[in-house]
């Protein structure tokens, strides 16, 4: 590939200063302190207090994507030793990494195993920082690792420990094998709350000069369910498209739906009435046929909209039914379920929703 | 000479024809320099791809259409080597999963950090970044789409992704969080109906409505497929005017008679007599899932009401264990009798509980 031209990093780190106002806003607002970081109080709690003490235990982080986790361990890194012996003292590997089990023999242990050269305090930023006398190695997505990598590395972790301190993040805490979560202080990663969610949101919206009227905060907490890196997409490209019409709009709850790619109620409703669900329309419902059940899935199915967004909303929408018997919601419930797990197994989405469709149908009449 | 589908492919974001909202949206996202990951979603023949192409062409102006294929050789960690087509401009790179199968992520792995460590060199180029499109973006492998995460927010300052996929189902939350989001459906019968006449008009061709939206229900939202139809129908009678009696394609007859077969008789010889027929398509390459969907849909319209939801039932399990399961034949098969059992266990009324 000649037209590529490897550029040495330093020069790669440059050139993302000079783009900060063309950063994406997740990037731009990532917490810089681990006071930044919200709603994670008892993480935070603990993690403040290793920063005056010079210990610190190995970590398992764990939670659901968006939820601060990278951003609270690379924001206490670099608290810790400053940007002067960041590079040193900290060995950064994640899930594009190569990671297999001669990865960690190699290139893990050879890290964890070079005694740390003790250093003064004060950094060339005038600041100084505990510099504590141990390397952290923080091993991002530590889900994707193989059994036997995970297994690789317990004799390292204890071998070096006086010297260096691992971090494992993980979106599902049952990947990582006992052995090792055992000798992890394990912090769990909660999914935003609405306030600090809003706050958040809010602090950047006065930030970068747009309104927010609350309905649209309400919108994106709600689309995004505690994911703070969704909200945060979502909102700068709402304003991004607000502001490219001119006169500029404000943004309002409906964009943030459509850039977060829920289906709209009417059509989640118009589903539940083919279904037999009475929404409280017109017409009382009456019995459809087969071909008006598959002639609605099919018309679902062009539109494009996700199967399981559409499960999730339909679900919410029976679970939370007024007047429908507790029997039959229990029944549908049962059969998105099923549909769940075999979305996730890779089965063709118009065959479970049309089975779920008809399942259903076949529940409430 | 190229396809009609090919020739008449718009070209910029300007050129779509049909959901104006959408391009409006993507060019005010290319023109600020902050523009997102993306994963365009809908059903096949909807126009992703194109859409993608007009948005580079709206990125980084006429450079994206100059592409060269590239032929690289990837080390997988067992040291076997894995050549692979590689379909590049100075401004963007498009990778194909599944030409890969299971390495996928050695592949995304080291073009990533490869493009990721490098720069634009086209000093006149109008972003700091390089695209990078991944084709069947639902078929990456788990470890794929993991190594995708971290990689995404890291490189962030040079390069962008953009993902192309037919539904969002498979694709892990992680990535999901880090996209934006773009539904394109399949474009209605009158919108596809525009599209054939403006084609036609090009063509200068004539045709009458009856015609077209014959064309436009046969393809069932499919553009790609409606306009290649359309081309073949005009090679076939050079006029055309309705009705036209667009063919089926023959695995599709073939289909409809192995329907016809599993409702006329349901016997030991019979299912055999099935067998061989599911094994003459499967080895044409239609894709089981097709298969089992297109019978399905025969058997339905032949049975009674009371039958149809069991049958579709049956036909998404065995769908399912197919795609977990090894072979599909089993699966197929096992589907055949279900619906066969079924079948005379209705007509006859006989007991058949114990088969379950
Ligand atoms: N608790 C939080 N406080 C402040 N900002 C947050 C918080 N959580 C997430 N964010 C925002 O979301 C972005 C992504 O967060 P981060 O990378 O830490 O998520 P993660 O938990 O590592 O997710 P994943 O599991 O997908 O890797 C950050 O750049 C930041 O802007
Ligand atoms: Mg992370």
């Amino acid at each position: 590939m000649s037209f590529f031209q490897i550029q040495p990093p330093r020069q790669a780190a440059k050139e993302q200063v000079v783009d900060h106002a063309l950063q994406p806003w997740v990037e731009k607002y990532r917490p810089q302190t681990i006071e930044d970081v919200s709603s994670q109080e008892h993480t935070v709690a603990v993690l403040r207090r290793t920063l005056t003490s010079t210990n610190l235990p190995h970590m398992l982080f764990y939670g659901p994507p968006g939820t601060g986790k990278t951003s609270t361990i690379l924001a206490l890194s670099r608290q810790l030793f400053g940007p002067d012996n960041f590079r040193s003292r900290v060995l950064e590997l994640n899930a594009s990494d190569e990671r297999g089990i001669s990865i960690v023999r190699e290139k893990i242990k050879d890290f964890a195993r070079q005694t740390p050269r003790a250093q003064s305090g004060v950094s060339s930023d005038g600041k100084t920082y505990p510099c504590p006398p141990y390397k952290i190695i923080i091993l991002d997505e530590a889900d994707s690792m193989t059994q036997d990598a995970q297994a690789a590395l317990r004799r390292i972790m204890e071998n070096y420990a006086r010297i260096t301190r691992f971090c494992l993040v993980c979106n599902y805490v049952t990947r990582i094998i006992e052995p090792l979560a055992s000798r992890c202080s394990k912090f769990r990663f909660k999914p935003l709350d609405n306030i600090s969610t809003s706050q958040r949101l809010t602090h950047i919206a006065c930030a970068e000069n747009i309104s927010l009227d609350p309905s649209v905060v309400n919108a994106l907490i709600t689309t995004s369910q505690g994911d703070l890196r969704r909200s945060i997409t979502y909102l700068q490209s709402a304003s991004r498209l607000a502001n490219s019409t001119s006169p500029p709009t404000v943004i309002t709850p409906e964009d943030i739906q459509e850039i977060a790619g829920v289906v709209p109620d009417t059509v989640v409703n118009e589903f539940a009435a083919t279904l037999g669900i009475d929404i409280g329309g017109k017409d009382k419902t009456k019995a459809k046929s087969f071909d008006e059940v598959r002639r609605e899935v099919k018309q679902i199915v062009r539109e494009g909209y996700s199967a399981s967004q559409l499960l999730s909303q339909l679900h919410d929408l029976i679970v939370e039914h007024p007047t429908l018997p507790a029997l039959h919601k229990a029944k549908s419930a049962l059969a998105i379920a099923e549909a769940d797990k075999a979305l996730c197994d890779g089965a063709d989405e118009e065959l479970w929703i049309l089975e779920v469709a008809l399942q259903i149908h076949k529940a409430v009449s | 000479m190229s396809l009609w589908v090919d020739h008449y492919r718009p070209k910029t974001l300007d050129d779509l024809h049909y959901h104006p909202a959408l391009s409006a949206r993507i060019k005010s996202l290319a023109k600020a320099g902050d523009f997102p990951h993306m994963l365009f979603y809908g059903p096949s023949g909807a126009g992703k791809k194109t859409r993608i192409a007009c948005t580079l062409k709206e990125l980084y102006g006429k450079g994206v259409e100059k592409l060269k294929i590239d032929q690289r050789v990837f080390m997988t960690p067992s040291r076997r080597k894995l050549d692979v087509n590689i379909v590049q401009s100075n401004f963007h790179i498009e990778i194909t999963p599944s030409e890969v199968g299971n390495y996928d992520r050695v592949v995304i792995q080291e073009l990533l950090k490869e493009i990721a460590q490098t720069q634009q060199v086209d000093i006149t180029a109008r972003h700091k970044f390089k695209v990078v499109v991944i084709n069947e973006a639902d078929s990456l492998t788990r470890d794929a789409q993991a190594a995708l995460r971290r990689t995404m927010e890291k490189y962030m300052s040079n390069m962008r992704i953009i993902l192309c996929a037919n539904s969002t189902s498979k694709l892990i939350a992680p990535i999901k969080s880090r996209c934006l989001l773009v539904r394109v459906a399949a474009p209605t019968e009158d919108e596809m109906i525009k599209v054939l006449k403006y084609v036609a008009s090009r063509e200068r061709l004539q045709t009458d409505d009856a015609a077209l939206t014959e064309i436009a229900q046969d393809a069932n939202g499919n553009m790609r497929k409606a306009l290649l139809v359309f081309e073949a129908l005009k090679m076939q009678k050079g006029i055309l005017s309705g009705p036209v009696a667009i063919a089926k394609p023959d695995w599709e007859t073939y289909c409809c008679k192995v329907g016809d077969m599993i409702i006329q008789d349901q016997s030991p010889s019979r299912v055999l007599e099935v067998r061989s027929k599911l094994y003459e398509l499967l080895s044409h390459c239609i894709p089981p899932t097709v298969i089992l969907k297109t019978i399905a849909d025969r058997v339905v319209e032949l049975v009674d009401e009371s039958l149809k939801a069991d049958i579709m039932h049956w036909a998404a399990i065995y769908e399912t264990r197919m795609r977990v399961g090894n072979k599909k034949i089993f699966h197929l098969e096992a589907w055949v009798v279900k619906v066969m059992s079924l079948y005379k266990h209705f007509f006859y009324d006989i007991d058949m509980s114990g088969f379950d």
